[in-house]
């Protein structure tokens, strides 16, 4: 008879704060310019250069403590942590291990087994270090301090996770509120939010916890989920074989489905923390928290229920709506621009969910203006176009933000109503198809659909396929 | 000298420092070492009970920058430090996570 484990699972979240600069200095945290360019003396770590905190770094590490229930330190500072490598030109990063600006949060989650609380121990500030490029083949990597001196965040969780899923809704539930909060856009893919997994196994009813291992190198929710079962088997199959588990970081491959040891935790680095002598205490003032808690935005379950309350709209789009505080906020300017919520949801939920998936893209990535999604209703409400020409301008406003009256006029796309012309047309079309007019005539009501296509092949899309239909029935 | 390092602390700094020493440095940074640890613990006989750590001598609190970009392009200055540059990169060493 087998015994019965339990996955205990604790996180380390790092999320780079959406600053336009780095957290000491004033170069640019943009992503993607040339090696080196964003560098300064602060950023690579020169003698005699000083750091100085960048202020909207504390207000979103603030912003993100009061949206997870932490208690914030009033009187807080930055410490040097010591270490050697290749990535940290200063031989340290400045972080916070003694007075961390938040701690003792929590955050509800969601699953299948019911809701339950994740507490958070502590969220600190820190600066990201520079990138590594191994060349492939060759006896040396290059350095690109660019990300160097990035603002970042750790959220660390309390072991209070005891399976992938919960691990997965406690990252879609801190995404979801650093995304409203704007702090960061939190992607997983692009490095912008990085979990590493704290993982031990112990019997079921054991009160101790097991020895737990760390595991980097997990770039999306999928890789996470696979590698918190193949460290829980690994764990469970050292245990069953009367081995130990070795407290060490492990490096999770994920095309290999495999994790490898790092380094253990024998040779563990002593890092020697210290306070930072050249970043003096921060003070968190009464003021500088009112201001912070008044900007507080609509989080998404209050938003849920408000959706719920003002709009006539399913509630399966309101939770893809919502999953999103940019398509949220597009949506609801949209309606204050006088469109009716049905018609905005069913453009975000149609062709802007295919559009997004077609082209790789996340719902924050949409360009489109409120002001343009409402002229394009307008123009359909009023009939001006028809809903194949509707959707060929939304393409347009989807990939170019193009105003769809402007588009429309130029394109000479407007629906043709002049009733003359049409009837011109349709009369030339049964003219020309005198089989598929035969067979109409003869019964099969089919017939008239071909007519009613190539009358719009003729009028290149532009006729309002209502009008063409009634004619078509009158002239046969 | 009341503090005598010993063998093992010398090698692990030396570690930790990234630094080899050679048996007779070894021996000058243990007695360096003891001196400034005895110099230390001349701290131990003031009563401390009840005063708060101090990390920062000034009194100063919330120095803070605005986010606004401010930097410059230092890439041509930085490289000059760099033993080895390629690509605009610094060359180092292979390393592995």
């Amino acid at each position: 008879m087998g015994k019965q484990y339990e996955t205990v699972i604790g996180l380390e979240v790092h999320v780079e704060l959406a600053t336009k600069t780095k957290i000491f200095c004033g170069c640019s945290t943009e992503f993607g310019g040339a090696p080196n360019t964003h560098t300064c003396p602060v950023c690579t770590g020169m003698p005699g250069s000083l750091p100085v905190l960048n202020k909207q770094v504390l207000a979103y590490a603030v912003a993100v403590g009061l949206a997870t229930d932490c208690k914030i330190t009033r009187y807080c500072k930055f410490d040097r942590k010591n270490y050697f490598y290749p990535d940290n030109p200063q031989n340290y990063q400045i972080s916070q291990l003694y007075l961390p600006i938040c701690r003792d949060g929590k955050v509800e989650i969601e699953t299948e087994s019911g809701k339950k609380f994740v507490g958070i121990h502590e969220i600190h500030m820190e600066e990201d270090a520079g990138k590594m490029i191994h060349d492939e083949g060759s006896d040396y990597s290059l350095v690109d301090y660019n990300r160097s001196g990035v603002p970042l965040i750790e959220i660390v969780s309390e072991p209070d996770m005891r399976s992938a899923e919960e691990v997965i809704a406690y990252l879609e539930k801190l995404r979801m509120l650093i995304q409203y909060l704007g702090a960061s856009d939190c992607k997983m893919q692009e490095g912008s939010m990085r979990a590493d997994v704290n993982l031990s196994v112990r019997e079921v009813g054991s009160l101790e916890y097991g020895t737990r291992t760390e595991m980097k190198n997990l770039n999306s929710f999928s890789a996470i989920t696979r590698a918190i079962a193949g460290e829980k088997a690994r764990q469970i199959d050292l245990l069953e074989a009367g081995e130990k588990v070795v407290q060490e970081t492990r490096r999770w491959d994920d095309n290999a489905g495999k994790s490898y040891a790092m380094r253990s935790k024998e040779d563990a680095q002593d890092y020697r923390y210290f306070p930072d002598p050249d970043l003096v205490p921060i003070v968190v003032t009464e003021e500088f928290l009112a201001d912070i808690k008044a900007k507080q935005p609509e989080f998404r379950e209050d938003k849920i229920a408000r959706y719920k309350e003002e709009f006539d709209i399913p509630e399966y789009d309101i939770d893809i709506i919502t999953g999103s505080k940019h398509m949220a906020d597009i949506f609801e300017e949209t309606v204050a621009l006088g469109a009716q919520p049905k018609k905005v949801s069913n453009w975000l939920m149609v062709e802007t969910l295919r559009l997004l998936k077609e082209n790789n893209m996340d719902p924050e990535d949409i360009r489109f203006s409120p002001k343009h999604l409402a002229g394009l209703i307008k123009l359909t409400d009023a009939k001006a176009i028809n809903s194949t020409v509707a959707k060929e301008v939304f393409e347009e406003m989807f990939k170019n933000d193009i105003d769809p009256e402007n588009y429309v006029e130029e394109k000479g796309l407007k629906t043709v109503s002049d009733e003359g012309a049409l009837r011109k047309t349709v009369e030339e079309v049964i003219a020309n198809n005198p089989q598929s007019v035969e067979d109409y005539r003869n019964g099969k009501e089919k017939a008239i659909g071909f007519l009613v296509g190539q009358t719009m092949k003729a009028m290149k899309g532009k006729a309002d396929p209502g009008m063409v239909n009634q004619l078509l029935k009158e002239l046969l | 000298m009341a503090n005598i390092i010993s063998d093992e602390t010398i090698e692990y700094v030396g570690i930790l420092a990234k630094l080899e020493l050679s048996d007779e440095e070894k021996e000058a940074a243990k007695r360096d070492m003891g001196r400034m640890l005895d110099y230390i613990d001349k701290l131990g006989e003031l009563d401390t009970a009840g005063v708060e750590p101090m990390s920062h001598i000034f009194p100063v609190q919330n120095v803070f920058r605005e986010d606004v970009v401010t930097g410059t392009d230092c890439r041509e200055a930085i490289l000059k430090n760099a033993p080895r540059q390629k690509d605009g990169m610094f060359v180092v060493p292979k390393t592995f996570d």
